[in-house]
């Protein structure tokens, strides 16, 4: 996989330790995700229905996903008796070759981008700049991450682990290098910071030739794309150039027009806690003397086809990328977005790119486990997503191996390395439990020997009990005390006729006062 | 490329080898067990509803009689000290009959940058969706091309009350032709990325002003 894709990561463990000793970073992003929480759930609330819509969009993408082929087929030919042209990557290298090449078509060198998580998944901009063609990022979140030569963080608010006086310093420090400088005595209140993104990027609106989007929606009954916007900047992009070529992942496909009246109700509420966003465009191929007037439509495969090919990860691919499930995640709140080492962080994230890219690396094999499982981001998914499922589904992959789909075919995944020592602990365990004899014995062995026990693990259990006490071992076996206290009682006879107080050294989880 | 295309076709047919070829056809694959709308409301509470929500988004709201629309336009552009004004081809020529503004016609021929020295821009629209406080333009010629309501800095839009008003917006979809170029506006253009602090007014115009006119 080319740029864009942070080859190299460390762990998400180790990506988020260092992000949790950031003060200022953990300060922006709890403010910000309990700011956005707590309207969400207002503007969900004020719907009644919520539960029908959330359930109608699982379902329509469930459906559509089943039956991929023949839309996109559908698809294809809507657009193209539209106006517009259809191509097909296989691959992130395969899709910037085909936008680098309609841009260089157009004589142009530099072209205005709508906000998209597809580009940036393909590591866009930077293919294009290795060709000469400059991509200005026109939202403002993804202004202040290019300005400032950073990585953004989140899917709906790229700059969210920034604070508004680290923008003000950006743009006051980088705007001159990239075109209208920011105006002098900048503060930092939003709507100032707001104004002068305005008039840094109006220059490069009007003389702009070339856009480049995304989509959020695709109709294959009509050949529409759906682009939902607050700023302005879509508008912009999609309207004033000549050529618009947008980028999109084959799943943004929904079959009919009458299907977004789901995805328009759920999408704006579930994102931004708006009943509904400022700006919503839609196009159809192309208009006579209205908008762009070549239409390039590239459809990016990119690992969607693999991940459709595992029964329960396939769902991932409902994901309408509205963000929420970022927004509650106790562990994305605390490490932040970087420490998922993709474009796709949090919850969401540590279930796409782990199937999108495969499990092979460090960061990916690491990503299923960035989770407590605490079922948050299921509850708030519009789409249902059911996220711990495909976590647990994801780290059984991870440890065990087993076959699964890469680039098309059939491959046979080795279990990880680093899972080598749970998985001789469990062998030894079902062993151990399956030998009566050979148990008793060694759990008298360790009470006798409980006072030389160490309190962390050595070797590869060290950093398991770094985070973990080790459970105290108690000066008598449960089943010796048993025997001892209660012998010729059957366990059932116990509640009434047993001794007084407990074992010697106490329960599992009891306090040991017996030393 | 044609190779990449049937790659990823056949690629998606293997995905899906556990979906038997009878799988259930789209009309019934599921049900639509949501609401058409949320509540029951007279025609007027609708209207009401929209200047409601509109106005929670920070457009400014005006209702006036048909009889009055010339002279509120004309007063709205006074009041923002507009010289010069965009206007759609087909925008009935009375409502703007009481201003002194300058015209200019919306064409194919204006350049981005003549038009970045537009104040203002009247329009009508083509549905208003009272639930979320949207109005949608279709570039009729009434409304003009999108870039007319894009590129200068104030939009009044002209909304005629109740036929051009809906409730939802599975309501507001099926009055609208998916063939024509869409532009759904819910208040002026916004930002929520410094801080998520909402900051009105970004790129599109910064001050929105719907004019709810009724009556014929």
């Amino acid at each position: 996989m080319s740029g864009g894709t942070y080859l190299g990561m460390p762990a998400f463990p180790k990506a988020a330790h260092e992000a949790v000793h950031n003060q200022t970073l953990r300060g922006n992003l709890r403010h910000a995700t309990h700011t956005i929480r707590a309207k969400r759930a207002k503007a969900v609330a004020e719907v009644s229905d919520w539960a029908e819509l959330r359930e109608a969009g699982k379902q329509i993408k469930d459906h559509t996903l089943r039956h991929l082929d023949r839309y996109l087929v559908q698809l294809e030919e809507s657009v193209t008796a539209a106006g517009g042209t259809v191509h097909w990557a296989a691959d992130a290298d395969e899709a910037n070759r085909i936008v680098t090449y309609l841009v260089k078509a157009t004589g142009e060198s530099e072209v205005v981008k709508v906000k998209s998580m597809a580009t940036q998944e393909i590591g866009l901009n930077e293919a294009l700049e290795a060709e000469g063609i400059h991509a200005y990022e026109t939202d403002l979140a993804e202004l202040i991450v290019q300005l400032g030569k950073d990585r953004p963080s989140h899917i709906l608010v790229p700059a969210i682990h920034r604070n508004r006086g680290e923008i003000r310093d950006i743009f006051a420090r980088e705007m001159s290098e990239w075109g209208r400088p920011a105006p002098e005595g900048l503060t930092d209140t939003p709507a100032e910071l707001a104004d002068a993104a305005r008039l840094h990027l109006r220059e490069k609106f009007l003389r702009a030739k070339v856009g480049v989007s995304g989509a959020n929606f695709m109709v294959a009954e009509t050949g529409t794309l759906v682009v939902v916007e607050s700023e302005g900047n879509g508008r912009m992009c999609l309207t004033l150039p000549e050529t618009l070529i947008s980028v999109v992942g084959i799943e943004k496909i929904v079959p009919t027009w009458q299907d977004l009246e789901v995805f328009l109700q759920t999408l704006p509420r579930s994102s931004t806690a708006e009943r509904m966003n400022p700006y919503t465009s839609t196009w159809t191929g192309t208009t006579d003397e209205d908008g762009p007037q070549d239409f390039h439509l590239v459809l990016i495969d990119n690992g969607r086809t693999d991940t459709l090919a595992d029964e329960v990860g396939r769902q991932a691919l409902r994901c309408i990328r509205c963000s929420a499930c970022l927004n509650v995640c106790p562990v994305y709140e605390r490490a932040g977005g970087h420490a998922y080492g993709s474009v796709y962080p949090g919850p969401i994230g540590a279930i796409l790119s782990p199937q999108l890219r495969g499990t092979q690396s460090e960061i990916d094999a690491s990503l299923p486990y960035a989770s407590s499982l605490c079922g948050a981001c299921y509850d708030v998914c519009p789409v249902a997503i059911d996220i711990p499922e495909v976590l647990v589904h994801l780290r059984e992959r991870v440890v065990q191996g087993g076959t699964v789909t890469r680039e098309g075919a059939k491959v046979v995944l080795k279990p990880a390395k680093g899972h080598a020592a749970e998985r001789a602990a469990m062998r030894a365990a079902r062993w151990a439990f399956s030998h009566p004899g050979a148990l008793r014995t060694g759990q008298r062995v360790a009470s006798r020997t409980r006072r030389f026990h160490p309190r962390t693990l050595p070797g590869p259990g060290k950093a398991w009990s770094e985070t973990r006490s080790l459970p105290a071992v108690p000066a008598e076996p449960f089943r010796d005390w048993w025997q001892r206290t209660r012998s010729g009682q059957r366990p059932q006879d116990g509640p009434q006729g047993g001794p007084q107080g407990g074992p010697p050294g106490g329960l599992p989880g009891g306090k040991d006062t017996s030393k | 490329m044609s190779g990449s295309r049937d790659l990823i076709l056949a690629r998606v047919r293997r995905a899906l080898a556990d979906v038997p070829p009878d799988d259930t056809p789209y009309d019934q694959a599921f049900a639509r067990p949501y609401l058409r709308e949320h509540g029951h409301r007279s025609v007027a509470g609708t209207v009401d509803l929209l200047a409601e929500n509109l106005a929670d988004y920070r457009a400014l709201v005006h209702r006036c009689a048909a009889g009055e629309l010339a002279a509120t336009i004309a007063r709205l552009l006074d009041e923002r000290g507009s010289t010069a004004v965009s206007v759609p081809t087909g925008l009935d020529p009375g409502w703007l009959a009481a201003t002194e503004v300058a015209q200019v016609p919306d064409s194919a021929a204006n350049t981005p940058d003549e038009l970045d020295r537009v104040d203002s821009v009247v329009t009508a629209c083509a549905v208003a969706i009272a639930e979320t406080g949207t109005i949608v333009l279709d570039g009729s010629p009434d409304q003009g091309r999108r870039r007319i309501t894009l590129v200068p800095d104030h939009h009044i839009c002209v909304v005629r009350v109740p036929d051009q008003v809906v409730t939802s917006v599975p309501q507001g979809l099926e009055r609208l032709d998916p063939a024509r170029p869409l532009t759904w506006i819910s208040g002026p253009s916004a930002t929520s990325d410094i801080e998520l602090d909402r900051v009105e007014g970004v790129h599109g115009p910064r001050t929105l002003e719907v004019v709810l006119v009724s009556g014929e």
